[in-house]
């Protein structure tokens, strides 16, 4: 390596290593204060490097667990059902539009894809979820509105089917007898896993991370998810002692650790994202590839 | 087979398109959408008269505009950088990291800014500026400094994502172009000017110009979560999205709310029109429609 390469490389990466740490530290600063003794937030902030460690939020997190283990379940519920339900109804949209023989092709594409243009906005579309559908405090509420399906995802898979399976395979299928359902299940899924994870992918993080919904939605906190309790506690520190997950007989404010709790709960609510994302971080990057090249 | 998806697009998407309508109307609940009474364009008269609609959209476009340019040139920056590193090791860890922010929600990204922006137990005002000799800032009350707070948690959050995309375009370059340029003698610096940069630019432009076309939306979490909401500040963070969305959810003026979400529909409609237009002058392939 000659010397001015050795260089580059030095100074690239001692630029990519401040990156990375200004990425990372925001992230040790709340696992640590999780960590920290209440007192001693109070008295020196959050602090790298706190002068007590304790355990009290998270001791405290477990005695609460019932609260917490709902709203959990709830995440999970609505992110495993959400993404489920999204990449079937995705699918079989995007399938037929990949093909040249439907009829209306055309027209149910532009369909699909003007609503990538134009949208009516929070206003209407509340109120026709609230007045017409009546979705206000249901589980559904968290799943359906905005999330389910959109119209990017309809055009990112149905290029990938029109790329990426060949049409003799299909045609060998209907010689064979095959439905057209039965073509799409046993021949066209099977071959298009790499599409279906990176959705998939998108969508699990879109669900797991969602608050808003929640927040517009619902007020009932016993449909709360890890987000939205979150949400909540942020800009209401009596909602912890008002709502199950402070309300136990004797438990008082005073007593509380409200800020390492927060803490403790956040850190909770991004474990899973952190812990799923190196087996994922392959497709992810894959999935925005295809994004990019496509638009 | 195409049938729940349809169903699903009229419902979510379509259906509130047609609710547009309730922007030219004198909502009243008892008599439903359709029987409210019409009132014209009074809603916009009102929406345009306070100084709202003037603070808001400045806002929109200001802080969007200054996004598309940072992600720009911090993400095209970084992406270059990570495919000089030759130790694979390094620059997946690298890659992953940067990427972190994008993959967490704007509440857990709130939790971080209050640990270090809190007024009494903030990293900043606890170590930072005690350390430099500085008085505390209530950060929550003070608008001013917000603009510079929420560009750099914006940048924080999202560089990872724009740098996938360009580190994906560049590694799709045909390594012989450096191979050449290497034997002819060009330093590092030349082959990134000349090389590297025009090859990815089709994908530079394609980016911006989706973004100009959405430049009348705004990430709502980062303008409503990472301010926690705070009235002191609205002079800075308040943008159409969050505006609509007081309007509707805190205030109950569907009227006015609704107006400044058709404003932002069109307005953001013709402006992707616009943009893909442009990119059909430039390079049809580029193009959207």
């Amino acid at each position: 390596m000659t010397h001015e390469n050795k260089l580059w490389q030095w100074s690239a990466n001692l630029f990519m290593m401040a990156i990375s740490i200004a990425c990372l530290l925001p992230f040790a600063l709340l696992v640590i204060s999780s960590f920290t003794d209440e007192q001693a937030i109070i008295s020196n902030g959050y602090s790298f490097f706190p002068e007590q460690f304790s355990l009290t939020a998270y001791r405290y997190l477990l005695d609460q667990s019932q609260e917490l283990l709902r709203a959990y379940g709830i995440t999970i519920l609505v992110t495993v059902l959400g993404t489920s339900v999204s990449l079937i109804i995705t699918s079989m949209l995007a399938y037929p539009l990949s093909r040249r023989d439907i009829p209306l092709r055309n027209p149910l594409a532009f369909f699909v894809f003007f609503t990538m243009l134009f949208n009516g906005g929070l206003v209407p579309t509340y109120l026709i979820y609230t007045q017409y559908l009546d979705i206000k405090n249901t589980i559904w509420a968290l799943i359906i509105p905005g999330l389910l399906m959109n119209g990017f995802n309809v055009m990112l898979m149905r290029t990938f089917f029109i790329t990426s399976i060949p049409v003799p395979i299909l045609e060998s299928a209907y010689i064979d007898g095959a439905t057209e359902f039965r073509t799409f299940r046993s021949i066209v899924l099977p071959l298009s896993l790499p599409i279906l994870a990176t959705i998939g992918l998108f969508q699990t993080i879109g669900y797991w991370n969602d608050w808003f919904n929640g927040l517009v939605y619902l007020t009932d906190p016993k449909l709360f998810s890890i987000q939205n309790i979150l949400n909540r506690i942020l800009t209401d520190i009596q909602f912890l002692s008002n709502s199950g997950l402070g309300s136990n007989a004797g438990q008082s404010m005073a007593k509380m650790p409200s800020g390492t709790v927060r803490m403790a709960i956040a850190v909770v609510g991004v474990i899973p994202i952190l812990i799923a994302y190196p087996f994922f971080q392959k497709y992810f990057v894959k999935g925005i590839t295809i994004g990019a090249v496509k638009g | 087979m195409m049938l729940p998806g349809l169903a699903y697009l009229i419902v979510n998407n379509y259906a509130p398109m047609f609710g547009l309508i309730i922007a030219f109307k004198n909502i009243n609940f008892a008599q439903g959408i359709w029987g409210s009474e019409w009132i014209g364009l009074q809603n916009f008269e009102y929406l345009f008269k306070t100084t709202d609609a003037y603070i808001i959209t400045r806002n929109t476009i200001l802080y969007n505009g200054g996004f598309i340019i940072l992600n720009l040139v911090i993400a095209v920056g970084i992406a270059i950088l990570l495919n000089e590193i030759r130790s694979k090791i390094m620059a997946r860890f690298y890659q992953s990291v940067v990427l972190l922010p994008f993959l967490i929600s704007m509440v857990i990204v709130s939790y971080l800014v209050y640990a270090v922006l809190s007024i009494e137990t903030g990293f900043m005002n606890k170590t930072v500026l005690p350390f430099l000799g500085l008085d505390s800032i209530s950060w929550y009350s003070e608008a001013q400094y917000w603009p510079y707070i929420l560009t750099i948690v914006h940048v924080w959050k999202s560089v990872g994502f724009y740098c996938v995309v360009y580190l994906a375009a560049i590694i799709g370059i045909d390594q012989e172009y450096y191979e050449a340029a290497t034997l002819d003698g060009a330093s590092k610096w030349q082959q990134i000017k000349s090389i590297t940069l025009p090859l990815i630019s089709p994908v530079i432009t394609m980016m911006t110009l989706l973004a100009i076309g959405r430049i009348f939306y705004s990430d709502f979490g980062l303008f409503y979560q990472v301010p926690m909401d705070a009235g002191a500040l609205s002079d800075t963070t308040n943008v159409i999205d969050t505006y609509v969305y007081r309007g509707l959810m805190q205030l109950g003026d569907i009227g006015m709310s609704s107006a400044a979400g058709l404003y932002q529909s069109l307005v953001g409609f013709i402006l992707v029109l616009l943009a893909n237009y442009i990119v059909r002058k430039i390079n049809k392939d580029n193009a959207l429609f």
